[in-house]
């Protein structure tokens, strides 16, 4: 035991938290994991602060000038795109003098960011372009230093713009891993060019945030959950007798999919009774294009299966009965914000645009017929956590076979990356991270 | 009236929309507040037209088109008529047990009429209380009202929240 964890044992939780005994088969996550504030305080550093962390996707910001704000990683940032440069940028949201936020409105358009407290000016490229009284500084000092700041690192894998406070992480791509095929499928699902829809979903829950990534990715939990879900496709006259069939996969470095056949309908390209018959030939035409371009197989796989998609730690793209990107952050153990995205095929027709909003809307979001019963499921676990008595949860779903979509791979391929950051292997402790 | 008996719930007999005064309008939405709070919302669907749609735009887009832009609810009367069942239902997780609620109406204007239709908007307070804790949506509804065989029923309403996130409401699985 080193001394680190022997500090941790001080601090109120066990010093190993995920436990995995592969002949026992058996998988299990210490609770201290969502309930204590010292982990809590240690994932921000370890976890968030040396992952690539989702920020936004460019469709958002389409014109010179335009910008979106919002915390990436519990920390303010914004997203600009240059007026003059073209260039996407992330910059930290602080003036470099005294500072004050310099981005105060969530999105619009801007030539300068004036911060308003002392009317530095900046540029949308990040240079500083104004100083009042200038004369009152001495020559020695050098303004073209003190410009808007950028995270250490900033990279655009086709169109998704991530962040790492990390200077030393992998680049984006090799971070990534297996799920870059995965995202690949999506953005190639959809017509090769996507972007995000107006109107965020940004709502909230008092839980753990790994509640949510293993929520997100839980084939097991559908068919208890979202029986109302199922009863109203049902309702609609689609046959959801299959169910929810396909496996799990561990994708590296903590990303993780479930991947399955879908028994709803899916915009690309897989028809249902809902959609109605003027859809039903347009829907056509796009699974023959995309059979075109990526031969039979790879299209069926675009167009009648569903994937929940976990980028580790904290983006999760679920490609079911529409796409949504979503990401959270911890604000408290017991407490998330959550923010979640449509994506589609830019310049998708407008018939079925209106199909794939009201897809979404069924199942998913705040308002929808399932997210706040996950939001339920998930403030029971954490509020069940505080009654004590049981100190393990059980992950071990899965582990004595091919992994399926109802099993629990996925999630230990994030709580194995998850011990990596955030608790010390026995091998490896001394060492410094 | 017994406010938990749906077939005894009735929107309020009018002559025409020009007819319709400011406490008639009052009274129709004190009426779905009061079925909505008492959760009877079999009798609330009964103040709805069959070409009825209620949609909550998403809180950074309250000038959202649910026909271009996620919102978070974009309901016809069948998705109603389910969100209802689901809620009635002992499978709606989030909202078994219920919460208490109390939809607070105010501020009531109503437009001039035309196209068939009686524009009413209204300000609103909808507090919700479950296992201790309790939390809020303020905001605005935008009605478009109907008559339909005599009486007054809502066709469209729209509910544009204040709040500038969810966050602090968590989620909206009750019906505002």
């Amino acid at each position: 035991v080193t001394l680190l964890d022997d500090q941790r044992t001080d601090a109120g939780f066990f010093p190993r938290m995920v436990d995995e005994d592969t002949e026992r088969h058996r998988f299990r996550v210490h609770r201290s994991a969502m309930t204590s504030p010292p982990v809590y305080a240690a994932e921000l550093e370890q976890v968030f602060g040396h992952s690539w962390l989702y920020v936004g996707h460019e469709s958002e910001i389409p014109h010179p000038g335009d910008y979106v704000r919002r915390p990436v990683g519990g920390r303010p940032v914004f997203l600009v795109r240059g007026a003059k440069s073209g260039e996407v940028h992330v910059f930290h949201n602080t003036c470099t003098h005294r500072g004050a936020l310099v981005c105060r409105t969530d999105r619009g358009n801007a030539k300068t960011f004036q911060c308003f407290y002392h009317a530095w000016t900046f540029d949308t490229d990040g240079r500083l372009v104004g100083v009042p009284d200038r004369d009152g500084y001495g020559d020695g000092l050098d303004f073209s230093s003190l410009g808007l700041v950028a995270p250490p690192r900033v990279e655009n894998y086709r169109g998704f713009i991530f962040l790492s406070y990390d200077p030393d992480i992998a680049d984006l791509p090799t971070y990534l891993a297996g799920a870059k095929e995965y995202l690949d499928l999506v953005i190639d699902g959809a017509s090769g060019s996507v972007e995000i829809i107006r109107g965020t979903h940004e709502y909230g829950m008092e839980a753990n945030w790994k509640l949510l990534v293993e929520n997100s990715i839980d084939g097991y939990h559908a068919v208890p959950v979202h029986t109302t879900y199922f009863q109203y496709l049902a309702a609609l006259g689609t046959d959801i007798s299959a169910g929810v069939t396909g496996f799990g996969r561990d994708l590296g470095n903590g990303h993780a999919v479930v991947e399955g056949d879908a028994p709803w309908g899916r915009p690309i390209a897989s028809w249902e009774p809902s959609f109605g018959e003027a859809a039903s030939q347009v829907i056509e035409q796009i699974r023959a294009d995309l059979v075109a371009r990526h031969g039979e197989q790879q299209a069926r796989r675009m167009a009648n299966t569903s994937r929940n998609l976990l980028i580790y730690p904290n983006l999760i793209i679920n490609d079911i009965m529409a796409v949504t990107v979503r990401t959270f952050m911890p604000t408290a153990a017991d407490r998330t914000e959550i923010t979640a995205w449509e994506l589609a095929p830019r310049d998708e027709l407008p018939l079925l645009r209106e199909r794939r909003l009201d897809n979404f809307l069924t199942f998913l979001g705040p308002g929808g017929f399932a997210t706040p019963d996950d939001i339920e499921a998930m403030e029971s676990c954490q509020a069940g956590f505080t009654s004590g008595g049981v100190e393990w949860n059980d992950i071990s779903r899965g582990m004595a076979r091919l992994p399926q979509v109802n099993d629990e791979a996925q999630m230990r391929a994030f709580w194995r990356r998850w011990s990596e950051q955030v608790e010390p292997a026995p091998a490896r402790s001394g060492g410094s991270r | 009236m017994t406010l938990s008996a749906p077939g005894s719930v009735q929107a309020p007999l009018i002559d025409g929309l020009e007819a319709v005064s400011r406490p008639v309008v009052e009274d129709l939405l004190y009426l779905e507040a009061e079925l909505l709070d008492a959760w009877n919302l079999d009798g609330w669907l009964q103040l709805y037209t069959e070409d009825a749609r209620y949609v909550i735009p998403a809180t950074d887009t309250p000038e959202g088109d649910p026909d271009r832009d996620l919102v978070l609810v974009d309901d016809d009367r069948m998705r109603m008529t389910s969100r209802v069942e689901r809620l009635n239902s002992r499978r709606a997780h989030r909202e078994y047990p219920h919460s208490n609620t109390r939809h607070l109406v105010t501020n009531v204007r109503p437009g001039t009429p035309g196209a068939g239709v009686l524009p009413v908007t209204a300000g609103f307070a909808v507090f919700r209380f479950r296992n201790g804790r309790g939390t809020y949506y303020v905001g605005r509804y935008d009605y478009r009202l109907a008559v339909v065989d005599g009486r007054l029923l809502i066709r469209h309403k729209r509910v544009e929240l204040d709040l500038t996130a969810l966050r602090p409401a968590y989620d909206v699985a009750i019906i505002l």
